[in-house]
């Protein structure tokens, strides 16, 4: 804590995103009982979980991180959730969609297909297990279309399904947080928030992250405009030549689904100047998945996906 | 892994942020507008502009060359396929002078309780008209709703008179509708419209003047909101509804909230509401630190000078605040279910939740002529009305005019847990 005295009578654009996300967190905690931080390491996350600790303070969360690992994570980045779960000293829970699939409870069509639409199984399956009655997540309305109309205080029935027809009115900052057994709520303190925003948040607020966000050479092949890690859960293709590139990831999912971009970015400032300059959505220039289907983050969602 | 260090000087001097809604239907050419407004201002990327040209295959209008700028916004499978929005959706663009937020709602009656929940945070309505169609005949029922919606809010008011090319350029036409409008805020008590003539299909008027309007002198609607004063005035009465109480290192309770309205500072008296007790603030706490005061805005933690008996549900405020039982308040009910008579519903003001009954129905707006019909006796989903309301314990009696963050509330249907009424306090007693 500084000693410095702070008076600020206009509050900025960052300030009062800050602020509100505050006001949502400690909404959440006061409306629920079992609640759960969703952390998975990536930039959105950290973000939340800083603003949850400011939103706290000086107590530590009044609930623990979750992170649904689906087996196909950087190391980079799972080393990075646990780091910063010590470092703060918050309690960490950990969910396996591996073990989903020794449960039988997931099935997939082949052994390396994505997992990113099996996550919502496992996270279920937390949901259950821990009686969780509300899930904090970084989910963004600029992300892409379906995400723009979902509420700040989204609600989810017994089986974790959405369903956009029947959202509740969510007016003022006034959440209605009410739910039946079995059903939870879905609370998203970043709905307001753009890409540019969070990387610029994170630098004003000094937020560490995972090295694969900056500028690193990797191994990597192109296919389709993308760039493709070599991985050995993602090897080449026959044909496809392995070029060692300057690259940095935007978003950080599952391996088999996620593709950096090429970038020299170096530090947040670098990455806001890319930003500003790109003319691709992040998840355009990096989710496979989504890419395969406009529609598919809205059918994902309403099978109970984050 | 790293520690990131912001460079110097990187993040200050942001714009200020506007928040606006769009009314109109799909016909009016709300869409087009907003896809129009996101595309001159660069706000689309190039793969969503590439996803739009594959979005509805055969149905893809392309016009002038064009992309269909009105499927930028229609987000869901299922609106796509009924080609309407149905719910509402936030866009966010910045031109060099402010940051936007849109909540694009829906036009048609019966998602009004959708414009309703995106005009609660906004400070601007754009009300869209389509000029072709109204020539000689008024304005529709949609737009006295809309127009109804946005003074219930406390909404600042542009009317977008679209579809301009379609009249040949008509002065007569646009001020015809301006005079038809005009009527429609003074019975609304509706301040200043503000009016602009388009056709945003072709961007005439939307982010650069028209050639086709040489007898419009004002400005081309981006510029309309890049320059607007939102409506809602600040309020010097210190208003902060507790989250939840949080111990210091030193044991001390913070009562840890946002600031809704006015500014406090260490020193300052404070009242608890409802239960009346005073107690002097000691200091304001951040994670970021101790601050000399906290504005409207503000999430902090609030040290008093003593212990009191208060939690979340309770507020802080300056003297001026009343607690009360009964109010009077224009209401829009949002549930498929109606009103039941004598039925007992939770009422949420601030973090305050409470039982409430609605004892009687003064007026319920009708939407065509805009009467006010008092022999109404039951209110349906879309209704607008004004009622009076007792509460089982005591809500702050602020009125939305002045204090719209406290003086707003919503009523929850205890069973279905639905949220059933936006409701706005007007007379406090």
């Amino acid at each position: 804590m500084s000693a410095l005295i702070k008076s600020s009578p206009r509050l900025s654009h960052l300030d009062r995103l800050e602020s509100e996300a505050i006001h949502i967190i400690r909404e959440a905690a006061g409306e629920r009982t079992r609640l759960a931080l969703l952390f998975s390491g990536g930039k959105d996350s950290a973000t939340v979980l800083h603003l949850a600790r400011k939103a706290f303070w000086p107590e530590k969360l009044p609930f623990p991180l979750l992170h649904v690992d689906t087996g196909h994570n950087f190391t980079e980045v799972l080393e990075f959730r646990d780091a910063e779960a010590r470092r703060h000293g918050e309690r960490l829970i950990v969910r396996q969609v591996e073990d989903s699939i020794v449960r039988g409870t997931v099935k997939l069509a082949k052994a390396e297909a994505s997992r990113n639409a099996a996550q919502s199984v496992t996270l279920l399956e937390a949901v259950e297990e821990f009686q969780f009655d509300a899930l904090i997540g970084g989910a963004r309305r600029d992300e892409e279309k379906a995400r723009a109309k979902e509420r700040i205080f989204s609600h989810r029935d017994e089986f974790g399904a959405w369903n956009p027809k029947a959202q509740r009115p969510e007016l003022w900052s006034l959440y209605n947080a009410r739910i039946n057994p079995g059903e939870h709520m879905r609370v998203f303190p970043l709905s307001n928030w753009t890409e540019r925003d969070v990387w610029t948040y994170i630098g004003r607020e000094g937020i560490a992250l995972p090295s694969l966000y900056f500028a690193h050479p990797r191994d990597v092949v192109r296919r389709d405009g993308l760039l493709v890690p070599a991985t050995a859960l993602t090897p080449p293709r026959v044909g496809e030549t392995v070029e060692r590139v300057s690259v940095r990831f935007r978003t950080v999912g599952d391996i088999t689904g996620t593709c950096p971009v090429e970038s020299t970015a170096a530090t947040v400032e670098d990455i806001l100047i890319e930003t500003e300059l790109s003319d691709l959505s992040e998840r355009g220039a990096t989710r496979m998945d989504d890419r395969a289907n406009e529609a598919a983050m809205e059918r994902r969602k309403r099978e109970g996906y984050f | 892994m790293r520690a990131v260090q912001p460079p110097a000087g990187a993040f200050d001097g942001e714009p200020g942020v506007l928040r606006f809604i769009t009314a109109g239907s799909v016909d009016d050419g709300k869409s087009t507008l907003i896809g129009r407004l996101l595309f001159d201002s660069k706000g689309l990327l190039r793969d969503q502009v590439a996803a739009l040209t594959t979005a509805r295959g055969a149905q893809s209008a392309l016009q002038d060359g064009d992309i269909d700028l009105a499927l930028v916004t229609d987000g869901l499978e299922s609106e796509r396929e009924q080609g309407i929005t149905i719910d509402v959706a936030y866009r966010y663009f910045a031109t060099p002078r402010r940051s936007f937020v849109i909540a694009d709602a829906p036009g048609h009656e019966q998602y009004t309780r959708n414009m309703v929940t995106a005009a609660s945070n906004a400070e601007v309505a754009i009300i869209l008209i389509d000029a072709s169609r109204l020539a000689g005949k008024g304005l529709k029922a949609q737009t006295r709703r809309h127009a109804t919606i946005a003074a219930l809010m406390g909404l600042k008011v542009i009317v977008a008179v679209n579809k301009m090319d379609l009249t040949g350029w008509s002065r007569a036409v646009f001020e015809e509708i301006r005079e038809n409008f005009e009527r429609v805020a003074r019975t609304l008590a509706i301040a200043d419209p503000v009016y602009v003539p388009l056709a945003a299909k072709h961007g005439d008027n939307v982010a650069a003047r028209s050639p086709h309007t040489p007898w419009y002198e004002g400005p081309p609607l981006l510029e309309i909101l890049e320059t607007i004063e939102a409506a809602r005035g600040v309020s010097a009465a210190f208003r902060l509804p507790v989250q939840r109480v949080l111990r210091m290192a030193n044991g001390a309770r913070a009562y840890a909230g946002r600031v809704e309205s006015g500014v406090v500072k260490p020193g300052d008296e404070v009242v608890a509401m409802p239960s009346g007790q005073s107690a002097v603030v000691e200091s304001i706490r951040t994670y970021d630190g101790s601050r000399a005061d906290a504005a409207e805005g503000q999430s902090v933690s609030i040290v008093l000078d003593r212990d009191l008996d208060l939690g979340r549900g309770d507020t802080l405020t300056s003297q001026d605040a009343q607690a009360v039982k009964s109010v009077t308040a224009d209401l829009c009910w949002l549930d498929e279910a109606p009103w039941e008579k004598g039925r007992r519903y939770l009422l949420r003001q601030a973090t305050r939740t409470t039982q409430a009954l609605i004892e009687s129905i003064v007026f319920v707006r009708e939407m065509t002529e805009l009467a006010e019909v008092s022999e109404a006796s039951g209110l349906k989903l879309n209704d607008i009305a004004s009622v009076r309301i007792k509460t089982r314990d005591a809500i702050l009696g602020d009125l939305y005019g002045a204090r719209p963050a406290t003086g707003a509330f919503v009523l929850i249907d205890p069973v279905s847990n639905q949220t059933a009424a936006a409701g706005m306090i007007r007379e406090a007693a």
